[in-house]
């Protein structure tokens, strides 16, 4: 197996995840595709761990924890999106603009 | 008769040598098309409860791409983790925020060609950099075959001396990061 293949599957899905955090409109949709980035790195940690030692994949399963606090929060927050304003569409989240 | 399973003789070598590299590449190749088909179809379907189902087929598929490189703890946690728990998370917060559950058209803004074009840019400048950088190298799992705890095969075991041996401290600080994001999102999301 070459380190390579892993590298470019996960710059796929790397890229892939940028899109869907561009194009969606749903609050849930946009953690989602977060995820599939934060899967992404994941790939790579573990990739290179095969060469550096267990660090990498210590540092994956750190990951993972971070990943699983952060739909949470973040769910939260789109939750309360939702209850303040009747939808999730982050793209009308326009108050900020001056 | 043997001289015409002499192409298959690849076969026998991968499973009697110490590498297994020709099952592990088609298995490797088979999932990485339907990671890749999956998450498209999580960035793409207008249906957004089968946006989640479809993004159960890719951390899946990462599971298994954390097999291939013999990282059996970490794929067995991210199965936990992610299929059992973010998953349904997910399908939660679907729920509660009375998402559409069948076809719906508004989940795309306009900026697809943006998107399309960016994402194309970023893969082909991350591929371009990998492939000058890191060419042919093949895994050699050098790091593993060191250790004593390949000849046990208790990999598990070295990973958890790393975790509570050299990086203890991030690991404790990761538990009050999530306690701390566990009572961030109560606070949020309880009504007053």
């Amino acid at each position: 197996m070459l380190l390579n293949q892993f590298l470019l599957l996960a710059a796929i899905l790397f890229s892939i995840g940028v899109y869907g955090v561009i194009v969606r409109r749903n609050g849930v949709l946009v953690l989602m595709s977060i995820e599939l980035i934060l899967n992404s790195v994941n790939i790579n940690l573990i990739a290179f761990s095969t060469y550096h030692g267990l660090g990498g994949q210590v540092f994956a399963l750190f990951v993972i924890a971070v990943a699983a606090a952060e739909v949470g929060v973040g769910l939260a927050i789109v939750l309360l999106i939702y209850r303040n304003r009747r939808s999730v569409d982050i793209d009308a989240l326009d108050e900020l603009k001056g | 008769m043997i001289a015409a399973l002499a192409p298959l003789s690849f076969l026998a070598q991968s499973a009697t040598g110490n590498s297994f590299d020709v099952p592990a590449n088609v298995v490797f190749y088979i999932v990485a098309a339907f990671m890749v088909f999956a998450a498209i179809r999580v960035v793409t379907t207008d249906n957004i409860v089968h946006a989640a189902l479809w993004l159960i087929l890719v951390l899946s598929g990462v599971g298994l791409n954390f097999l291939l490189l013999q990282a059996e703890f970490v794929a067995i946690t991210q199965i936990l983790v992610y299929l059992g728990a973010i998953v349904v998370l997910f399908l939660f917060g679907i729920m509660l925020t009375r998402a559409p559950l069948g076809r719906a058209d508004d989940l795309d803004n306009n900026m697809r060609p943006i998107g399309v074009a960016v994402g194309l840019l970023l893969t082909a400048v991350i591929a371009f950099a990998l492939i000058r950088t890191f060419g042919n190298d093949s895994l050699t799992f050098e790091a593993y075959a060191g250790s004593q705890a390949v000849a046990g095969n208790n990999r598990t075991t070295a990973l958890a001396n790393e975790i509570f041996g050299p990086q203890l401290i991030p690991f404790e600080v990761l538990s009050v990061l999530l306690t701390a994001a566990l009572i961030g999102a109560i606070v949020l999301a309880r009504r007053d």
